[in-house]
């Protein structure tokens, strides 16, 4: 019929496709071998480079092909003048940008831009910044682009404050966003460096300890002003259940690291031994330790509480024998970190058995660490708006698990009752994580009784049916001698409870414990109580055998009384048991 | 046109290039059927035209005009034996009425420029409109609007020489721009008779994705939803980005808006206990607060304080479904103008092979007595041409012929030219929908979208606004309440800080709703199409057109996707070659002479879309890739352990 249409069946269009794919390839294929055999005669010249261009927009992930074509460019270079190799680079950079265009995450292409940018003798950034641009307002979360922005960034100088604006904008269109996020939070240190004097005079540590190195510096911003900004609780109530605002949230309040330093020298005379806790985790035998006695460096051994540990806080050494055993001597012992320069004395009078030089918890405001040390008046007013967003969203767990951090760096024992009702509530809305919210909450209750054991001025750390998950911390504990955890779901005493070195009585009743590998080397420990716990061979039980002071064991309801000939065992595993309960 | 005859034989012959009427040419010429579609104005889309200035200004005067007599040609030679014959309407203007246009700008551009004053022009105005009003007969209105447009032009240039003291104190020191101005680029404005958005989940968009009718047209965002509200403009936060952007909204706001309208989305129980109650009430009882419940009542459903509770709702998820598409708003607008939208279903219809006739009409439709049915139409030249379905706008249908809602249901329009933007913002290239609630008790709700520049529908530095509303009185009675609150007119007072009017059109148009779907004295394969009507999106024109077409062709698909122009084989009397295809169509010739300019945009544009598409795609993906960095970035800013 004359006018009608009539269309290629789908079987004709295939065949047409076919032949189209076909002729593509043969091209393809002819060209990447010319340029392979180019580059192997070692030919640069422009044909390679037109190759090479060729290729590179139908496939810029071919990272050969991009090598090969700077070693053209660098070879150019050499050969002509600056505004001839000016214009090659600007040809370059107007090639990759039609590659972008294809494929907006090539990483040859944005690999290339880059190293273009770099060796271009006048380089425009500006344009390099608007293309950046224009890439993330189409697609705001493009990780290459933001990459390559911010090497245009570094390479241009653009004020700090016009980036922020920046992220502003793209935070602005879509809130749902890392890579802003991230960079504000990379900006915002450079935009106000860390202030020289701490805001509170309470943070000022009680001994005069050296001006902070560059790696031990705690960078404290005026938060309150990006916190008066609100974007981010903009954010948060408009999408509680986006979680990168509040991640960033975290880190806005969250800013304070510790210092690094010594946080205690302990020294027993009986066992002429000396426990050195840190701030943070480290491996002694490389940091420049050295113990002086009496004025007297001496040459000790250094080890850690527990063999698995090659970075601990908590080290020990043994004093060659008879140095300090003579009670009517007085020693002055100092550790100096060589590496921080920063040390810690210590005195052992006559007539003391031990001794010690410490900050305690309450001194350092340690468990504030998690969320920033700034003015509470920031903090409780954060903590009413995120009260504000759960009433309205009672079972958000994002806005729970802040207001139960914004508690702790509040008042971390006032808040105790509300903090464990959020969590049972986080455990109810997030089931998934409630092992998480279980281990978290163990974390601060610990925290919280090693506080209280502080102002009561005591050794002895009770922490009875808590639900306890898991033990944290146990470098504060340090100096206890009476430690009770019963009651509780713990599993195990891990290798870290070998840092509760001046430990005499254990007492762990009713829990689900399987494994004593924690309980190792622990010189002064005498009385174990495991009642209605979960050990079942008599190998778990292995690691008390290392305590030489072990009298009394309570093992009644434990699966490994069972053991045939279990009284027999015991006795040859553990000769110095005497008071022996199964 | 071609001064030949047309081919005496069709499937289906299509009166009225409006918008149901070329949906439905597009549709039947899509699956094979052989389409006759005509158009006895000049222009395409009829009432859904746009209009340039000047072109505007010619369909105001052609409505000012006598219709020329309507003879009653006898074509009685051409019918044969049981045959009778149903006369066609010759009159363009019984759809649109009240015509009123005002100039506040003025007529030269001048070095001193003078203010201008209108206030003894409109009260005359008004007191015409009053008349007018009562649907006499249609001479001796448009006679006295004429008189009303040479009184207007009196008025100018009595301004010109005798400026008012007391306004030129207040005049702008931004040189306003002229009359001359307007008409010397006129050619920049494509002013439309109706004013709609297209809703991005709505029938028509996925009726122009569906059948790749989308290739012809370019769409722009409406950029920002608007509502005014005690005294003033505001925006509304409705997307997930304004409402964390808004400096209006409390952070609470935020919460409870975001939280009504993620629960919206699924009908629960609590919603079906306000069903029949109104929508107001269920959200009093959400406990929003007033600013949340104006946003959510006006703006987002834009139903009226008694609308039931499940209409609101329906309306409120219609909107968030639009939502986030193609943007931060539920709506696109076409570049260029509604107007390209009926062209572009006429342009699908040409490609395959329907033809063209503009300035051509269908005199009468030839009735065979015995079966009730149409066997042929006569055209307005006298030839008969025989067809198996005949589709017709209603305009062409005598009154006594068609049912419609009485009293007849009228949109109230005005179009207006202003100098700047109703709520200025950084950028001065914003596409913004304007909700009026009702200024006062009885008034009614306007709806207003206002089109920068870039949407290619008015010249830089003006704003063209449309206001559209359900007729209560005149354009003029229910609109110009409106215009003056929120414009500079010479009417107004105390509003320095809002743009100016330069130029404005009032009138009322036929609301298409009001036509019933069944039971007008017809042949049963004769179907009327309705004109526009007052709702926003463009649901009943699509419906209407499907329903039509499937009346005929119930066994057919409805605008399948039409092939890629590589995969069209041309063969016939030429070589099978592309080059071919385009001889081919000139041959066709009923074919329009705009045809074939538009067949050669049509490659370049089908190029713009395809990039568009896969643009889109990209983002898709794009998305997913993501994670990896994500993930790292988040280790980052997390600070625990």
């Amino acid at each position: 019929m004359h006018g009608r249409v009539k269309i290629k069946s789908t079987a004709q269009q295939e065949e047409e496709k076919r032949k189209e794919r076909e002729k593509k390839l043969k091209i393809y294929v002819a060209a990447r071998d010319a340029c392979f055999s180019k580059r192997k005669e070692g030919i640069w010249d422009d044909e390679a480079l037109q190759l090479t261009q060729q290729l590179l927009s139908s496939n810029p992930d071919f990272a050969t092909l991009w090598n090969y074509r700077r070693e053209i460019l660098m070879h150019l270079e050499t050969v002509k003048d600056e505004d001839e190799v000016q214009k090659i680079y600007e040809a370059e950079l107007s090639f990759l940008e039609s590659c972008l265009k294809v494929n907006p995450k090539s990483y040859g292409s944005w690999h290339h831009r880059g190293w273009v940018s770099a060796r271009l003798p006048r380089p425009d950034w500006a344009r390099e910044l608007s293309l950046c641009d224009r890439c993330l307002s189409l697609d705001d979360r493009n990780f290459h682009c933001w990459d390559y922005r911010r090497m245009v960034v570094k390479m241009s100088g653009v004020p700090v404050d016009q980036e922020l604006g920046f992220t502003d904008r793209l935070i602005g269109s879509n809130f749902s966003n890392y890579s802003s996020w991230h960079y504000r939070s990379t900006l915002l240190p450079l935009l106000h460096p860390e202030s020289p004097e701490p805001p509170s005079p309470c943070r000022e540590p009680p001994h005069s300890s050296p001006p902070p190195s560059p790696q031990t510096h705690s960078h404290r911003l005026c938060i309150q002003q990006y916190l008066k900004v609100t974007l981010v609780q903009n954010a948060f109530f408009t999408d509680p259940n986006d979680q990168s605002a509040w991640f960033y949230y975290r880190w806005l309040l969250g800013r304070a690291e510790r210092e690094e330093m010594i946080s205690c020298v302990y020294v027993s005379r009986d066992e002429e031994r000396v426990a050195v806790a840190f701030s943070r985790p480290v491996n002694a035998q490389s940091v420049g330790l050295l113990l002086v006695l009496d004025g007297q460096p001496q040459r000790v051994e250094w080890r850690s509480v527990h063999p698995r540990f090659k970075h601990s806080p908590v080290w020990i050494c043994d004093l060659p024998p008879g140095t300090i055993s003579d009670i009517t001597n007085e020693h002055n012992l100092t550790v100096h970190w060589t590496e921080k320069h920063t040390h810690r004395d210590c005195a052992l009078y006559t007539g003391r058995t031990e001794s010690w030089c410490r900050d305690s918890a309450t001194d350092q405001e340690l468990f504030r660490s998690e969320l920033s040390v700034e003015k509470t008046s920031v903090l409780q007013s954060e903590l009413q708006s995120c009260n504000q967003l759960q009433e309205l969203e009672p079972l958000n767990k994002w806005c729970l698990l802040t207001i139960i951090l914004l508690m702790r760096a509040l008042d971390p024992l006032g808040y105790e009752k509300e903090t464990l009702a959020h969590f049972q509530t986080l455990k109810e809305v997030d089931s998934m994580r409630s092992a998480y919210y279980g281990d978290l909450c163990s974390k601060f209750m610990i925290e919280n009784t090693i506080l209280k054991m502080e102002y009561a001025e005591v050794r002895v750390f009770s922490i009875s049916d808590k639900n306890l998950t898991t033990l944290c911390h146990l470098d504060q504990l340090l100096l206890v001698t009476h430690i009770n955890l019963s009651s509780n779901q713990l599993q195990q005493l891990p290798p870290q409870f070998a840092m509760l070195q001046c430990l005499e009585v254990l007492e762990a009743d009713n829990n689900s414990i399987e494994n004593l590998e924690g309980v190792y080397h622990l010189p002064k420990l005498e009385e174990v109580l495991l009642k209605n716990n979960k050990i079942s061979t008599l190998a778990d039980l292995q690691p008390l055998a290392s305590c030489p002071k072990l009298k009394r064991l309570d093992l009644r309801g434990n699966p490994v009384t069972q053991t045939a000939n279990i009284e027999s065992e015991l006795a040859e595993l553990l000769p110095s048991v005497t008071d022996l309960l199964l | 046109m071609a001064a030949e005859d047309l081919p005496s034989e069709f499937d289906v012959v299509i009166l009225g290039t409006g918008l149901t009427e070329s949906v439905a040419a597009a549709a039947f010429s899509r699956v094979g059927q052989r389409v006759l579609h005509v158009d006895r104005r000049s222009y395409y889309a009829g009432n859904w035209a746009s209009f340039t200035f000047s072109g505007l200004l010619t369909w105001i005067q052609q409505h000012h005009e006598e219709p020329l007599p309507e003879e009653a040609q006898d074509w009685s030679s051409l019918l044969e034996e049981g045959e009778e014959l149903i006369h066609l309407s010759h009159s363009d203007c019984a759809s649109i009425r009240n015509l009123q246009v005002f100039c506040f700008t003025s007529e030269e551009d001048e070095e001193e420029e003078a203010p201008n004053t209108t206030e003894e022009e409109t009260g005359g105005a008004a007191e015409d409109s009053e008349c007018a009003d009562s649907t006499e007969e249609e001479t001796k209105e448009t006679g006295e609007e004429e008189e009303e447009v040479r009184e207007e032009e009196e008025v100018r240039e009595e301004e010109q020489t005798t400026p008012s003291a007391a306004l030129r104190q207040s005049e702008p020191t931004k040189k306003k721009i002229s009359y001359a101005q307007l008409l010397k680029e006129g050619r920049r404005f494509n002013i439309d008779l109706v004013s709609k958005l297209m809703y991005s989940r709505g029938s028509l968009v996925d009726l122009l994705i569906k059948s790749n009718v989308s290739r012809y047209a370019e769409f722009k965002n409406v950029t920002r939803i608007l509502t005014y509200r005690d005294r003033q403009v505001e925006q509304v936060p409705c997307s997930r980005a304004d409402v964390f952007a808004s400096r209006q909204l409390s952070v609470v706001e935020k919460r409870k808006l975001m939280r009504f309208l993620t629960s919206c989305v699924e009908e629960t129980e609590e919603q079906r206990a306000y069903n029949g109650r109104p929508y107001l009430e269920f959200l009093r009882d959400r406990q929003l607060g007033d600013n949340l419940q104006h946003f959510l009542l006006h703006s987002i459903a834009m139903v009226t304080e008694d609308t039931p509770t499940e209409e609101g709702l329906a309306s409120t998820r219609h909107f968030l479904r639009c939502l986030g598409r193609y943007g931060n708003t539920p709506f696109l607008f076409p570049v260029y103008g509604l107007g390209e939208i009926p062209q572009c279903f006429c342009r699908m219809c040409a490609v395959f092979g329907g033809i063209y006739c503009l300035r051509h009409s269908v005199d009468g439709v030839v009735v065979d007595r015995d079966s009730n049915r149409c066997k042929a139409v006569i055209d307005s030249r006298g030839q008969r041409i025989t067809c198996s379905h005949f589709v017709v706008e209603e305009g062409y249908v005598a009154a006594d012929r068609k049912r419609v809602a009485t009293p007849t249901r009228f949109l109230s329009r005005a179009v207006l030219i202003t100098d700047g933007s109703i709520l200025p913002s950084d950028s001065d290239q914003q596409v913004s929908m304007v909700t009026v609630p009702p200024i006062a008790a009885g008034c009614p709700a306007v709806k207003m979208v206002e089109l920068c520049s870039s949407t290619m529908t008015c010249m830089p530095g003006t704003y063209l606004v449309h206001l559209t509303c359900q007729s209560v009185g005149s354009a003029y009675e229910d609109l110009s309440p409106v215009v003056t609150r929120m414009f500079r007119t010479p009417e107004s007072h105390d509003q320095e800080t809002c743009p100016s009017v330069l130029w404005c059109l009032y009138f009322n148009m036929t609301d298409g709703s009001g036509l019933e779907a069944e039971g007008h004295n017809l042949p049963s394969n004769v179907y009327v199409c309705s004109g526009p009507d007052g709702d926003l999106g463009h649901e009943l024109a699509i419906r209407q057109a499907e329903s039509i077409f499937q009346k005929i062709l119930p066994e057919e698909d409805f605008c399948p996707p039409a092939p890629n122009p590589e995969d069209i084989i041309y063969d016939g009397d030429n070589t099978s070659s592309s080059a071919g295809g385009e001889e081919e169509k000139e041959e066709n010739d009923g074919v329009a002479e705009e045809e074939k300019q538009e067949e050669e945009k049509e490659m370049l544009e089908e190029e713009k879309e395809m990039l568009e598409e896969e643009k889109e795609m990209l983002e898709e993906e794009k998305e997913m890739l993501e994670e990896e960095k994500e993930v790292l970035e988040e280790q980052n800013l997390q600070t625990e352990e």
